[in-house]
Parts: structure tokens; sequence; C-alpha cells
């Protein structure tokens, strides 16, 4: 279904986007796409293949001999030029973009190298010799609290890194007075929005004035400039940030790249020349921002009829290894709203923040609702379900009352206008709500699984720059002075010939700003929509910024929008004042259309609005007395309604809240588990709709989003935090065939603080569709406990229930381990026609190994029982050298021996323990062996499926040379151990 | 087989949107990086590196290509198009392209180049393709920002418009 509203003017119109021609053709200017000096530079950042280890050395000399390399750049070089990043709470800990002496995640950076190319540098990064001692991993959030952890960051002496509790209301008293108390334990996944452009940089430095120049495809908020220029230690007058014109995407995620911002322009430093980095895809899932998983206990103390009469959140948020800026925001996006939809006034809140051995989070679409709804809608679910009651019943009793707004809620949201009853009643009667009853009837009685969701949410925009602060307590807060507020800006400047330019500090990703923008100034100026030109690139050494700048929070057609129109408004009664003297009227009867300014009395008593509006340049003294010119007016604009965190904690954390009310029907195929959207309504209240197919994209994107984090999308790890999902081939982003069109609703309620009555409405499907499907799939199978994604294996145990393991255990099977390493074990013999001393010595003799061990090429015995080799092996497409160590023990000259190994690479990492026994037989030697080793990294995520059969191959290659070499002889069966150690790494 | 040099430079003669191009191209370039950084043919984008997201679709020789799976030095001879060639003139919009505009079928703009490969080169040979060969055709491409249903309206547009303009034209 399509908007429909009906307007005069532009505003409200879905005209064609300004942005689209440019794209179309192939001119857009996205970061990779910009010139660049002829002296750039290419970056590329070694990355680490471990979750937890000590890096004990990085040799570094190999790389910095490769020609056409200008530098190689570790964390400690980055330390001496930088300073430890900002971290949003109290807390002893250091947070730097590189490794120093410790990696803590899989992908962190640990070394920068610059060359010509980026072939080259790549080159090189494979020459960078790191050694590791791995540690214990903490990789879930509730383990990290345990007694014993393994500690991340000693300095903080705990895993949890901030803690707070809060009270509204008296949630003690009406729990105690509850009829029913019913609770809810969630474990909400990983998942990152992941645009398909990913995050690129070019850094300058400029030695004779100690200053940076940056361009990211950075997306704001502009907070982070302060962080980067402390982080580079100098004043934010020498950090000049800037934007490219065009950014493929970003849905919070590009807040990230600031990170790299930094090292960029470290490494620009050092090598005396730009630098440029693009992102690879393999970087961006591994390591790039993730949003936060959190595992959630929600208590509701509930009265007979379904009311709530209070709601105890326990929260613990995992911000990975570390709590990077803006964190824990995540947390805390949401802390006005945590009683969702419902006018609930009694509130307990627990929130603790955990790091583990994970990739740091940050911004991304929904920030923090999804985490909050998922319990809050299938809790909602549970509570009908237990009580008896209808679910609409539920969330109808239990909604904010029509006359309430605006509503403050217990934890000190101010709803600003809606009507969510009204809202909820007219999707049902447009949605079909009772035909789709019919439908559920119908197909049930044909044998199928279906299901019926529904999920209520508040959605929030335009962020209280404040609310982060609601993390720290009172005392703490008053002592760093009071945050608060969100400033808008935009800029209208109008030329000599009259032509009209739009500035704003909004940064697009995609959503059209531009055109909207057009259409706004257009109709309040009376111009042509062609004649306004706008600008959304940002450099803060050149335009209006403030800390709030950026595109985040959906606060752009709210704020940045609304900005534009009072500016537009500034200049229009100027240029009224102007035209009234050359008009000869009173400027009140001066009016604006089609380009001329004209008498509205009289509409033949006109001039040129170009003439006008060009007054200022060529005769400014000829403007009225007491009116200023209008070249160039900048308005800021910050809601009053988003003060400070109260003393009692009460936080308005956002400005605008629009509401959302969907259902869907969802059948499940009882054979394979999969998910079929069969219908899906989504209710929008954004306020004022400024341009309806935008806001129609807008929601079809996020469901879209939303559909893959409920069925697909995960970023998953093992339990020895080797990262499981490292291309989009294992990260599955929905295609056009997963994706159903969405029947979209509005029901329009204007935001009375906002310029133009509009609200947010980005965001919003994010938080309400993984729940609304999770709900159906409950429907559908009658499960309570539902964990996203619901891959077709996660509904089949919900049908099905666990599977059980088989009853004759194949033996020399490889399988994936529930530690995520892949696991090889493997047992078998070779004959050689050689004495068994000659072949205990062989064995033994590093030139001997060397000549037998598939890809060696150089091993080095650095005790009689200590060997070290280099290794390039190959497991299908993926070619990777590797570094083994090799320990033996045991030792029954010439009868047995037991071999130990690790091994390490670019591509991933290996341990394993085998055992050689040498039997003699006939004057020939059997050589016996049986191997247990695990292998991790980049390998084990990409070419998992390719590993055994590599294993046997490389295995079965050691012994026919070792065969050969002793003269003769055949292997049978396929593995050795030693080699297993070997192979282990280099897998 | 010989053992090539990562460096080694080989001549590629091949069309560019039907201008001829000789270049020196190393044996490991790939075509995405020799079209956008020694080319300076940027409007065709790369979003993975390794043939998922369809980002960087050309055609070659008439027929869609991942140009992040295949060698600069495999194109020689080729005739390459990619989305610069589309447009008839520089201030007109093909018709697909139109019905992207007109349909709302791209937000930030970064998948579409390639989409627009694909869907050129169905159209071309299936000029009434139905929406289940678009959605086919489509399934190799991924969008983060649109949710798809503009794009698949856009090319139903663009159908009906090649529709109008062939019955004209007869
Ligand atoms: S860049 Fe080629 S398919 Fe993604
Ligand atoms: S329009 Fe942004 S990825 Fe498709």
């Amino acid at each position: 279904m399509t908007i429909n509203l009906q307007r005069a003017g532009l505003v409200g119109r879905s005209m064609p986007r300004v942005e689209d021609a440019a794209l179309l053709i192939g001119r857009g200017r996205y970061i990779d796409d910009l010139p660049t000096r002829r002296d750039t530079a290419h970056m590329v950042v070694l990355r680490s293949p471990h979750a937890h280890a000590e890096i004990r050395s990085i040799d570094v000399s190999k790389a910095l001999e490769v020609e056409g390399v200008h530098a190689v750049i570790t964390g400690d070089d980055v330390a001496a030029l930088t300073r430890s990043l900002t971290v949003g709470v109290k807390a002893d800990v250091e947070c730097w973009p590189i490794a120093r002496d410790r990696v803590r995640y899989v992908g962190e950076p640990v070394a920068l190298v610059v060359a010509d190319t980026r072939y080259i540098a790549e080159d090189a990064l494979d020459l960078i010799a790191v050694e590791y001692d791995m540690l214990p991993v903490v990789m879930d959030p509730e383990a990290a609290l345990q007694e014993d952890a393994a500690l991340l960051h000693p300095s903080l002496g705990s895993n949890c890194i901030a803690e707070r509790s809060f009270r509204y209301g008296d949630p003690e008293s009406a729990f105690a007075e509850a009829k029913h108390r019913f609770a809810i334990d969630v474990s909400y996944p990983r998942n990152s929005c992941t645009p398909i452009e990913t995050y690129g940089v070019i850094a300058e430095y400029d030695p004779g004035e100690d200053a940076y120049d940056v361009t990211a495809n950075f997306q704001g908020p502009f907070s982070i400039h302060a962080v980067v220029a402390l982080a580079l230690k100098v004043p934010g007058n020498r950090m000049r940030l800037r934007t490219p014109p065009d950014s493929g995407g970003s849905f919070g995620v590009k807040q990230g790249v600031f990170v790299y911002a930094i090292l960029a322009a470290v490494a620009a430093r050092v090598s005396g020349r730009p630098v440029k980095w693009i992102e690879d895809r393999l970087e961006h899932l591994m390591a790039s921002v993730s949003a936060t998983n959190r595992a959630t206990r929600l208590e509701a103390a509930v009265e007979a009829d379904g009311r709530i009469t209070a709601l105890r959140w326990d929260q613990i948020e995992d911000c990975g290894a570390h709590l990077r800026a803006p964190e824990p925001a995540t947390l805390y996006r949401m802390h006005g709203n945590m009683t969702g939809a419902y006018a609930i006034a009694n509130v307990a809140i627990r929130n603790r923040v955990v790091l583990t051995n994970k990739t740091p989070t940050g911004l991304n679409r929904g920030f923090g609702g999804p985490q909050i709804y998922y319990p809050l809608e299938r809790l909602m679910h549970r509570i009908a379900d237990e009580l008896g009651i209808d679910r609409l019943e539920v969330i109808r009793r239990n909604l904010v009352p029509s006359d309430a707004f605006p509503y403050r809620t217990a934890t000190g949201a101010l709803l600003d206008s809606g009507d969510y009853a009204a809202a909820l009643d007219t999707a049902l009667a447009n949605g079909n709500f009772d035909e789709l009853i019919e439908r559920r009837r119908q197909a049930r009685a044909a044998g199928k699984l279906y299901g019926i969701g529904l999920a209520a949410a508040v959605e929030p925009s335009v962020s209280n720059m404040g609310y982060i602060t609601t993390a720290l307590t009172p005392e703490q807060r008053a002592k760093a002075g009071p945050k608060n507020g969100a400033q808008a800006v935009a800029t209208i400047s109008i030329d000599p010939l009259g032509a009209v330019t739009v500035k704003v500090a909004s940064v697009p990703q995609g959503q059209g700003h531009r055109t909207v923008l057009a259409q706004v100034v257009a109709e309040r100026l009376g111009i042509p929509f062609k004649a306004v030109r706008v600008n959304t690139e940002l450099d803060t050494a050149r335009d209006a910024w403030s800390i709030a700048s950026g595109n985040y929070s959906s606060r752009f057609a709210a704020a940045v929008a609304g900005t534009a129109r009072l500016a537009a408004d500034r200049i229009r009664d100027r240029l009224a004042e102007i035209a009234a003297g050359q008009l000869n009227v009173e400027a009140s009867q001066v009016d604006f259309l089609d380009g001329r300014i004209f008498d509205r009395l009289n509409p033949d008593n006109s001039i040129s609005f170009n003439r006008v509006a060009a007054t200022s340049h060529w005769a400014p003294g000829m403007l009225p007395e007491g009116t200023d010119h209008t070249i160039q007016e900048t308005v800021f604009w910050t809601p009053e309604q988003l003060e400070a965190p109260t003393s009692k904690d009460g936080i308005n954390s956002s400005l605008c809240h629009g509401f959302i009310f969907d259902f869907c029907g969802i059948e499940i195929d009882p054979a394979t588990g999969a998910v079929r959207i069969d219908k899906y309504v989504t209710m929008h209240d954004c306020g004022r709709v400024l341009h309806p197919a935008m806001v129609e994209g807008q929601v079809r994107g996020a469901f879209a989003q939303a559909v893959g984090a409920a069925l697909f999308e995960e970023y998953a790890y093992g339990q020895d935090g080797s990262f499981l999902s490292g291309t989009l081939a294992d990260y599955l982003i929905p295609t056009v065939m997963e994706v159903p069109d969405p029947v979209i609703l509005h029901y329009e309620s204007p935001s009375p603080f906002t310029p133009l009555g509009a609200k947010g409405v980005g965001e919003g499907n994010c938080m309400s569709t993984p729940v609304c499907i999770a709900n159906a799939i409950a429907d559908a199978t009658g499960a309570i406990d539902i964990t996203l994604p619901l891959s077709p294996g996660r509904i089949g145990d919900l049908i099905f229930g666990e599977e059980k393991p088989s009853s004759q255990p194949q033996t020399r099977t490889p399988n994936k381990s529930s530690s995520g390493q892949r696991q090889l074990t493997g047992q078998g013999s070779a004959t050689v026609s050689a004495s068994r001393q000659t072949v205990w010595d062989m064995l033994l003799d590093p030139a001997t190994l060397e000549a037998i061990i598939p890809g060696a090429h150089g091993v080095e015995r650095v005790s009689a029982t200590h060997f070290r080799a280099d290794v390039t092996l190959g497991v299908g497409p993926v070619k990777g050298r590797y570094r083994a160590e090799i320990k033996l023990s045991d030792m029954v000259e010439p009868e047995a021996v037991t071999l130990s190994g690790s091994t390490q690479g670019a591509l991933g990492f290996g341990n394993g323990v085998g055992r050689i026994t040498l039997r003699e037989a006939d004057g020939k030697t059997i050589v016996g062996y049986s191997y247990e080793a695990g292998i991790g990294g980049k390998v084990a995520s990409v070419g998992g499926r390719l590993l055994d059969g590599a294993a046997r191959v490389v295995i079965g290659q050691f012994f026919q040379a070792l065969a050969r070499h002793a003269g003769g002889g055949t292997p049978h069966g396929g593995l050795l151990s030693r080699l297993k150690a070997l192979l282990g790494g280099r897998s | 087989m010989p053992q090539l040099a990562a460096d080694t430079k080989h001549r590629v003669a091949f069309h560019l949107n039907g201008r001829k191009v000789e270049v020196l191209a190393e044996n490991r370039m790939l075509l995405s990086d020799l079209l956008r950084h020694e080319l300076g043919a940027t409007g065709t984008h790369v979003g993975c590196e390794h043939g998922v997201c369809g980002a960087c679709t050309v055609q070659v020789d008439g027929a869609p290509v991942r140009a992040c799976l295949i060698l600069a030095a495999q194109i020689d001879g080729a005739d390459v198009r990619t989305v610069e060639a589309l447009t008839p003139t520089a201030q007109q919009l093909s018709p697909l392209q139109a019905a992207f505009r007109e349909k709302h079928g791209l937000q930030c703009g970064f998948c579409t180049p390639g989409i627009l490969m694909t869907l050129d080169a169905l159209l071309t040979t299936r000029p009434d393709a139905s929406e289940q060969e678009i959605r086919e055709h489509l399934s190799g491409h991924l969008c983060r920002c649109t949710g798809y249903a503009t794009i698949v309206a856009a090319a139903l547009a663009a159908v009906e418009e090649i529709r109008k303009e062939q019955k004209y034209n007869a």
C-alpha cells in the first residue's frame, strides 16, 4: 500500500531524487572514487588470528625489505604518537585502536603496512612474523562475569566495566502486590547491518602545521571528532575531518571507521605521504563493528486482567573487547523507553556492561531497540498465553492511553504525540487482520505449521546527546557537568545571481537528504524545486557543525530538515522586508510563489525572487533600515525537551517517539524448517511525512535488514573465539528471494516538538520485526524459548526436538567441535624400507624434515627436542604461509615419540598432539601414528569443509616423501601425527 | 603449467564501452581493480571481492560477469561494458535507469551499477522478462538499503517502457 497524503506544495510529495542521476550513470563519488595526490600510498592492516593472546614479538624486518614498502607500523609506534581513546565510563582501562602487548579479538589490528599499492602492501603483510602466547578466552557475557573467567583487561580487575542499578516508582511493592509474575530470559545475538560499501579513509599529515586532514566515509555523530582529535593529540582545529559526497550505506556501522581514521592518520605521519585505506569485506565482517549481543532477564508484575504494574530488567551487555566511544550507548539509548509503548509506572533496572573476546561494538540501525523489544514483546505474548487472554487484548490494555500525550514514561522519556490504540485499530482494519486469522485457520486445518505474530513498539528518534551520561551516577554527572541537547544546523546562502544553496551537516548515506531539503527550502521560498542546490558533504574546517552532526538516531527529518525550515523562515522574512520596500506594500502582505515575490492582495505587483535575493550582494545600501542581509543564514537548533538526566536518573533519551504496530503470518515447511513470511503488515506513526516514497524506502530497508536478523544473520564465534562468519557466503544477507514486500500503513500524529512535525522512521522495523517474526514462530510451533536467528536448523529443533547423536559413531570423522575449532583426528600407518633407527634419525633431522614436509621452506632445530619451520600450504584456493613449532616428548628411542605442535599464519592457526610408533617387520619399519588437532582462524571459518581432505592429502604426501627418502616403501592409511602438528597449523 | 610471477605484466587489449583500450596489467590484477584504479572507470563498485554481493557486475561479451572474480588478463580481446555505457547521451537516462529513478529503486546507489548491468543483459536478451525471471536474476545481488521491492518494480516498469518503445517503433 502506498501513502496517499494530499498536500499543496512540495513537502509531502514523492519528488524524484536529485541524487539519482549521477548514481545511475556511474558518476557517484564514493570514498574510493575520489582523486588523491600522486604520492598517495596504500595501507593494509595485519590482524590477529587469535581471540586472546599475548604478543611475544613482532618481526617486521622482512616486510620492510619489500620494494615499494614505505612503513611498517606496530601498536607501540602508534602509541608513541597518540593517546588512548576516551572511554565513556569511569574505569581504569586503556583503549587503543591497535593491539599493543595483547590481542583481544580475532581481527584486532596488530600492524600496518604502507606501500605504493595495495598489492605490494599485502605481499609485505604476509612477511610480518608475530609470535603469540595464547590465553584463555571469554566469549559469553554471562560467563565473563564468573569468578574464574579469564580477564581481558587486568587493570579493571573484572570483565564488568560498568554497572548501574535504577529504580523508578515503587517496583518492589508492585511486585509484592501483583497477582502474577512472569519472566523471560533472552540471549539476543550479534549481527550488523553491513553496508555494501566498506570503510575507507584517506589521511594526510602536515608536519609544518602539525595538522591532520582526514577524509573518511564516517557518518557521525561528530562528537567522535573530539575523540579522534584527543587521540591524535592535536586541538580540534588541527584535525580536519571531511566526508565524501556519496557513501554506500552505513546504518550506523560507519561510525566505527573513526578507529581507522586515527590509524591512517598516524600511518600518513610516519610514512610522510598521504595514505589511503579501503577495508575489504573479510575485514569488515570480522572486525569493523557489531551491534551488541545482550543477555536479558525481564520480569513483569501482572494483574489478573493482564495489566502490567511493574517491570524488572536485568541486562548484561556485551560490548566486545574494548569499550569504544560512544558505548555503552547501545544500552542507554532506549533508557527512557524501557516500558515500550506501554503505561507502566514502576521499573527496576540493573545494567551491566561486560567485555568479551569479540569485536568492539558500536552504532547499528535500531541501536539498542531490538535488544529491548525482543524480550518485552516476547513477554507480552507469553503473559497473554499464560493468562488465557487474547494477545491483542493484553497489548491494548497496556498501551499508553490516547489522551495522555505528551506522556512522561517511568524512566523519563517524554512521548511527544500519538494515538496508539487508534493506530493499532487502523492497522488491524486496513491490514485485514481478520483475514489473516482465517488464513491461519485454513492452513492449520490443512495440516500446516502456521503462526501469527504481533509487536508494538515506540520508535525513538533524535537522540539526546546527554543520555549516555545516564551510565554515570548522579554524583559523577554533577562533577563532569551536565550534558544534554542535540544541535542541528542548516545554512542557506544566496549567491549574486540569486541562486539558493543549502548546506547541512547531515552526512547521508543514501537517504535522499538533498532531495528533501530542496523540497523544504524551495517550498518556503516559493522557488522551483530545481532552483535549490543542496550540499551534504561535511568539512569540519569550513562548515557549521557540532557534536550532534551526522546521520544517526533517525534525526534527519525531525531535526535537520526542521532546522533548514527555520533558516528558510528567517531568510524569507528578510526577503519579504526587502521586497516590501520595492513593491511599496507592508511586509506582512508579501508572498512567494513560482520564483516571484508579490503583493498577496495584488499579485500583479511582483518582482523576481532572484532580483530581491541578489540585493544584499549588489546594493546592500538599499536594504531597509534594521533588515540584515540575505547572503547567508546559519541556524543552530536544539530542542528544549532534551534535558540532562535528572538527579533521579530520569532521562528523555530522544526527542521524538513514533509508534509501530506490526503483525505477520508465517508458514513453516514441516520437512525442512524453512520459514516463509506469508504476510507482513507494518503500521507507522512517524508524524508528518515529508516524502512518502522515502519513508517507505526506509521502512522497507529496515524491514529487510530485520528479516535478515530474524532468520539468517549472526556474527558467530566458536568457543575458542574464532570468527565463523567471515564471508558473505557465511554471513547470510537476505536476497530478493527472501524478503517479501510488507504492507505499509500510516497514521499521522505530527510531533509538537519539531519544526515540521516530522519524526524519525528509519530504524523502527529493526526494532519491531525480529520479535514479530519470533512471536509468529512461537505461535506456529508452540515453543517458548526462541533464539535468533531462526535458521532452518533452529526451527528444526523447535519442531522435531534436538537431533540425537548417531548410535554408531564414525571413527576418524573430522568435525566441528563445540569450541568452534575445526577438530581433526586420525590414525594410520605406513611402511618404510629402512631400519627403525634410520627412520628415527630421519624424523629428527632438520634436513630430512625439510625435504619431506610438504611446503617446508626452512626447518630449524631450536634444541634437540624443538623444531621450527616455515611452511606454505594451500587448502583449495587459499594458500598461506605458516610458522610451525614442533616439540618432541615421551621419547623412547627408536620406538615411539610424541609430537606436540602449533602453527600460526595469516590464514589461521592450529595445534595438536600426535604419537608416532615405529615397529620393525621384515627389515622394514612400520610407522604408526595417531593425532588429534584443532584448527582455527580464517581458514577454519572460510574453508572448513576443505580441511579434512586437505589434511589427509598433506599427511599422505609426508609419508610418501619419507618412504621415498628412505629408499622405497609405501604409505598406507592417510595421516601422520607430526605432520598433523604442522598441518594443524597450516590449515 | 608454468609458474607465473605475481608482478609480471601482460599486455591486455580489449574494448571498454566501445573504445579500444590497451594496458599493461600484472597477472594477478583483478578486472575490478583494472577498471577502477588503472582506467578510472569508478562506476563499477566493489562490495566483497569474493563473488557474492554482485556490486562489481559488468558485461563481458554481453554476459554479466563479476569483475572481482576474473583477472584483467582474461579479458584480452573481449568486449567489456560497464554502467558508464548505459546512458545513451550525457543528458538522458536509458529506460532502465529512468525507471530506477522513477520507482525509487536505489538509495545509496552502491549496489546499483551491478544490478543495472545484470538487468540490462537480461532485458537485452529477454525484453519481455517475467517478474519471476527478474527476481531470479536479481537474486545474485545484495542490496542493503531498499529491501528490493522498488528494484523489482523498476525492472518491471522498464520492461513496460521497452514494450511501449518497441510498439511505437514497429
Ligand atoms: S565485489 Fe564482486 S561480487 Fe562482490
Ligand atoms: S541502494 Fe544501497 S545497497 Fe542498494
